[in-house]
């Protein structure tokens, strides 16, 4: 109990440490990347969660991303002054609308971010709800291939479909207001708040998910993964276990997809992509698996390695060979909890504890 | 992919039908080379781990095509006549290409039961699939099995691709669509079950061609990813596929 918040404090501190650095090196700027990378870490663990934890793999997340900043952008940006159904009189009445001026200095009536929010949330539990029930049926590469199917058809989806802007997305995204006047954008006046606020819940989130793993339904979960018949055996309903993280995954997904969409203002068909799902398992992947911390650590260093565009042209297939190595060497995933008692067997191996391969 | 790109390139040295040959050899080395380096050793792995791993591998024979080739689009020229010549079947214009890639096709589907049906190694390769270790009893060397079976789907992609380029053209990136709409197919046919194939690739073809007319073009792609959604979903033998003998398959 008290290791787990003690790691998690530590975690805090390391964040405050990066930012002070910045702050005495003049480097300001590199928080912008690292605050990214706190949007990009938060669907990392809750991919973690499903693929580590409840032993369901999924190459579609980049999808729920793309579901909860699709629907976001477009509420924030789209012009509802001509329109007047009942739902926008009733949104308007409600105080659901902002009006708000465009950069060209025209007014422009959107729905409000906090609702635009909810709106994603509540489409991506559904759509996580209805496509996770009969996928989570399947089992292996049947699984691997439906959830790369997920995500593909939602990539076509944004990038087929006019009003969110085909190949070229949504900008113009305004920021996603906060009480007190605060505000997530990637305005550079803001940039240590944003910085603290997208660690914040990330750190938020990883205790969640702790805390979760550390209770009955992570011990259920554990079980499903080590042997989901012995679990079935034991009154552990398997089926809404999975579904339930599923879902879970699929909203830290898209709260990702809306804060990183307001705070760099826009979102574009790519987000939706294959590679990047590929990215997200190769990073829990190597962060271990079922290892949360290395799963974390892991984002945040390849993460803004990327996004400083450290691996130039190479960037997507840097993913791929970190995937395929570690599938090749360490299918368990790299940085898992037994890592350290695991080498002192290999090194202190005695011939007669040898296992039989 | 691969195919269609290195015949491409070679056409610019040596006659067609030589850059071929020579793309279609070149792409069973590297699918050989691809089992050997990364499948081979691997001590009993699973589906999942190797489907992992070919998404990987895919990812990077990808990112080299790009770097070499660059993202621009190529196709080889027509086998026989050019783009707008065309053959009178009974009333009905067809591009002397679309005969070339059905021929080919029927041919592929003809070898391809032949060898199964036919030959020692086809049985032997099915005794390996159907179950590893009885065939290992028998004296198969399911090892070699598997690197044949990467060769020869290998060829009959390189080969597809050749065939297909002069009408579709060539990219870095068409290869991925590609094998998501090849495994749609092989499981909408029956796994392992080649002429079932062929019939269920020409029903995702027709289906997909004609939902243009109900659904923008641009969705073309994700009705077949949602046929194979629904396959799997509720009926995951295939359409011609046995119940009984998707049973002994793990989904």
């Amino acid at each position: 109990m008290a290791r787990r918040y003690f790691a998690i404090a530590a975690f805090a501190g390391l964040i405050v440490a990066i930012q002070l650095t910045t702050l005495v090196t003049g480097t300001a700027y590199y928080l912008t990347q690292l605050t990214m990378t706190a949007y990009y870490s938060l669907i990392v663990v809750g991919l973690c969660m499903l693929i580590g934890y409840a032993g369901q793999i999924s190459l579609g997340h980049a999808g729920f991303f793309a579901i909860g900043g699709y629907v976001t952008a477009f509420l924030t940006t789209f012009d509802l002054k001509s329109h007047h159904g009942a739902l926008v009189s009733l949104l308007m009445k409600s105080g659901g609308l902002v009006s708000r001026q465009d950069v060209y200095g025209g007014s422009l009536l959107t729905v409000h971010p906090w609702l635009a929010c909810v709106a994603a949330i509540l489409l991506t539990v559904v759509v996580a709800y209805l496509v996770g029930g009969p996928v989570l049926k399947l089992k292996g590469h049947y699984l691997a291939m439906a959830t790369l199917g997920i995500g593909i058809i939602v990539y076509r989806i944004v990038l087929g479909t006019e009003f969110l802007g085909a190949a070229d997305g949504i900008s113009e995204v305004p920021g996603f207001p906060l009480p007190g006047g605060l505000l997530i954008t990637g305005d550079a006046s803001s940039r240590v708040f944003n910085y603290y606020l997208a660690w914040g819940l990330m750190i938020l989130g990883m205790a969640l998910l702790l805390n979760l793993i550390h209770s009955r339904i992570g011990r259920a979960l554990a079980a499903v993964h080590g042997a989901e018949d012995a679990a079935e055996a034991m009154g552990i309903p398997t089926a809404r276990y999975k579904l339930h993280t599923f879902v879970l995954s699929a909203v830290f997904a898209a709260l990702a997809g809306v804060l990183l969409t307001h705070y760099n203002g826009g979102i574009g068909p790519s987000e939706a992509g294959v590679m990047k799902s590929v990215r997200y398992v190769a990073i829990v992947a190597i962060g271990g698996m079922a290892n949360l911390w290395g799963a974390l650590s892991m984002s945040l260093v390849l993460n803004y390695l990327s996004l400083r565009g450290y691996f130039g042209t190479y960037d997507d297939a840097v993913f791929g060979v970190i995937l395929i190595l570690i599938m090749l060497f360490a299918p368990d995933g790299l940085l898992r909890r037994h890592l350290l008692s695991d080498l002192k067997r290999v090194v202190s191996r005695d011939p007669e504890g040898e296992e039989a391969p | 992919m691969l195919g269609g790109m290195t015949a491409v390139t070679l056409n610019q040295f040596v006659p067609m039908p030589l850059a071929i040959l020579l793309a279609v050899v070149l792409t069973m080395i590297v699918g050989a080379v691809i089992e050997i380096v990364f499948i081979r050793w691997l001590y009993k792995p699973s589906v999942l781990r190797m489907v992992i791993i070919t998404i990987g591998v895919s990812i990077l024979i990808r990112e080299i095509a790009l770097h070499i080739w660059g993202d621009g689009v190529r196709a080889l020229p027509y086998f026989t006549g050019s783009s707008v010549t065309s053959i009178n079947l009974g009333g009905v214009y067809v591009s002397s290409q679309v005969l070339w890639v059905v021929g080919a096709g029927g041919l592929a589907v003809a070898a391809l039961t032949a060898f199964f049906n036919l030959t020692m190694l086809g049985r032997q390769m099915r005794a390996c699939a159907a179950n590893r270790d009885a065939a290992r009893l028998c004296g198969i060397d399911t090892g070699n099995m598997v690197t044949l079976s990467f060769i020869l789907s290998a060829a009959i992609g390189a080969i597809g691709g050749c065939v297909v380029c002069p009408i579709t053209y060539v990219q870095y990136d068409s290869g991925t669509p590609l094998a998501i709409k090849g495994f749609t197919v092989a499981i909408l046919g029956g796994l392992g079950n080649s002429t079932a194939a062929v019939g269920a690739g020409m029903i995702l073809g027709i289906l997909e061609s004609f939902s243009i007319w109900v659904l923008p073009t641009a969705y073309k792609e994700a009705i077949s990813i949602a046929i194979l959604l629904v396959i799997l979903f509720f009926k995951p033998s295939g359409i011609f596929g046995s119940a009984e003998a998707a049973r002994l398959k793990e989904f």
